[in-house]
């Protein structure tokens, strides 16, 4: 490429650079256009045929109903979780020393490394009915892992994993610890200085951590549809039941569901710019 | 995603605080906290990797590769691969002009476009196959248009790429918008006034500078195209031989109970995509 543009006569400085800035934004927005916006604008219109009374209806189905509200409550569980776990795996990573810290660091990146599909194999492969662990769980204590909601949770914390850790660690690494060294000399004890002093600093990285698993979770489908299976009002998400309507031709139920969980992950990928762009200014000043 | 993902040990975690002796309290303190963390990772992430190792070797390695030798194995496999590897080509060219214009060009609605950008790493991969059956389907809108050129997208490897490529959308242009934004424009305009042309300036003073979040970005895309699974099988159909890939396979084959292929074709494709972002972090950090 630099060749021909090195042949190329010399133009006065910034002479052509209207019309290639130009080309670039052309391709770059009607790349965009095509990739996400049309595919969007269908589903909605679809969603929307039989207005919004329809799609309500269609999502208040009892199927449809308990598809979203397992969605909702496993994401909501595994974002709790997640969000002490992580908070608590990046300070540990930040603040102590000991051997074998530069792995575990590296085993948080492995999720996001490992095709969902893949982890959900993974589980069953462990907590399976027919594996060892999975019917002593069963035998011994009556738990049920995989096609029950402890398999979705389960899945959806391995994959979400990095997300709390990877925003805090950065925040917890730049903080200033004289804050709580004065804390420290003042008397108080180590969970107030935790409380009082280190987690104020951090609810804005834990926040859009937690936020941004949660959206992620919703949408999950490769690891849940091997862990949880596809059994309508026990173990169905939103996402497989948008498989089952797709399979089963009905498309209102497949729209709505699919409209519902757009607005969502929409929703919160907004908030979570929106509070972002508010740290990035308040930095700036 | 993974720019913090390294950290040399800081020196502020090593040295003790002045001024305060640590406490046998704190001392205890530390290791409790230490050994949850790590009890965490290695029920939540490595049992489940052992786990699958293991599940793949039960009957030994020379059952793996018969599994893995059979020609609807291999072909499956081998339709991930060219579909992520036009994945990506797609992505280096218009992923790399999204990131340009979004971070030099000022227009009306660039924040809203900020955010669609995200929105593939939310959006659940069945509605966006689902998205794509709507608009090529059978039913579609578009139907007529597509039969009259004698185009098939839905059910055929065209819609399974464009689904991919909508998934892995993200990655490039979010892995290039930071570099760009840091490069800044002051040598471009150096270049400029040196009188080298839109396209010289581009490949010879902005490209190298952006080459690691570039081969970064490709990495990424790469390994989720490799992963894909509910979007290319809603848009796919997964048929045996003809729109089945590597993840399609392992769900067919745990379906049919046929564990040893079901496991050994996860095992290998966890690996593949393990290696390759591993590998591009190693660069990365040897870059660094």
């Amino acid at each position: 490429m630099n060749t021909i543009a090195s042949s190329w006569p010399h133009p006065k400085a910034g002479a052509s650079s209207p019309w290639g800035r130009r080309g670039v934004r052309t391709v770059a927005l009607t790349y965009l256009t095509v990739m996400l916006i049309i595919p969007l604008a269908v589903i909605f219109q679809d969603g929307l045929r039989a207005g919004l009374g329809g799609l309500w209806q269609s999502i208040l189905s009892p199927i449809a109903w308990h598809a979203l509200k397992l969605t909702l409550w496993t994401a909501a569980v595994m974002a709790i979780i997640n969000t002490v776990m992580g908070m608590l795996t990046a300070y540990v990573l930040v603040r102590y020393s000991f051997p074998g810290k530069a792995l575990l660091n590296g085993l948080v990146d492995l999720p996001l490394a490992i095709p969902t599909l893949v982890t959900g194999v993974m589980l069953v492969v462990l907590y399976g009915p027919q594996t060892a662990l999975g019917s002593w769980l069963a035998r011994e204590f009556g738990w049920r892992i995989i096609f029950a909601p402890p398999g979705i949770i389960l899945a959806l914390l391995f994959i979400t994993f990095p997300f709390v850790v990877r925003a805090v660690q950065p925040v917890l690494q730049s903080l200033d610890r004289e804050q709580e060294e004065a804390a420290a000399t003042l008397g108080a004890g180590p969970w107030t200085i935790f409380r009082r002093v280190t987690l104020p600093a951090l609810w804005l990285p834990l926040t859009t951590g937690t936020l941004l698993s949660f959206a992620r979770a919703i949408g999950e489908f490769g690891a849940i549809v091997i862990v949880a299976g596809n059994i309508p009002l026990r173990s169905q998400t939103a996402a497989v039941y948008v498989l089952g309507e797709v399979e089963s031709e009905n498309r209102l139920g497949a729209s709505a569901m699919s409209v519902v969980m757009l607005m969502l992950a929409f929703g919160l990928i907004l908030v979570v710019d929106w509070l972002q762009r508010g740290r990035q200014t308040s930095r700036d000043e | 995603m993974t720019a913090a993902a390294h950290h040399p040990p800081s020196a502020r975690s090593v040295t003790r605080r002045p001024g305060r002796i640590s406490l046998p309290m704190d001392v205890w303190r530390r290791r409790l906290l230490i050994a949850i963390v790590v009890t965490y990772v290695t029920i939540l992430v490595l049992a489940p990797i052992a786990a699958l190792i293991s599940g793949a070797l039960a009957d030994g390695i020379g059952a793996v590769v018969r599994a893995l030798s059979q020609p609807d194995v291999l072909s499956a496999f081998w339709r991930t691969l060219s579909i992520a590897l036009i994945t990506v080509v797609v992505h280096s060219i218009c992923g790399t002009a999204l990131a340009w214009v979004l971070v030099r060009h000022r227009f009306p609605g660039r924040w809203l476009l900020n955010g669609l950008i995200d929105l593939p790493f939310a959006v659940s991969a069945v509605v966006v196959g689902y998205m794509l059956l709507l608009l090529f389907g059978r039913t579609s809108l578009l139907a007529p248009v597509l039969q009259a050129l004698n185009l098939k997208v839905a059910f055929a490897l065209p819609g399974m790429i464009l689904a991919t490529l909508f998934v892995t959308l993200p990655f490039m242009v979010r892995e290039l918008i930071p570099v760009l934004k840091e490069f800044g424009v002051e040598q471009e305009q150096a270049a400029a006034t040196l009188g080298a042309s839109g396209w010289q300036t581009f490949w010879l003073v902005t490209f190298p500078a952006l080459r690691w979040g570039f081969i970064y970005g490709l990495t990424l895309t790469f390994a989720r195209a490799l992963g894909e699974f509910g979007a290319v099988l809603v848009i796919g159909g997964g048929v045996q031989g003809r729109t089945e890939t590597a993840t399609l396979y392992i769900f067919r084959a745990l379906d049919e109970r046929q564990y040893v292929g079901a496991y050994s074709a996860a095992l290998v494709l966890g690996l593949i995509s393990l290696a390759i972002v591993l590998g591009s972090d190693l660069l990365r950090q040897k870059e660094k």
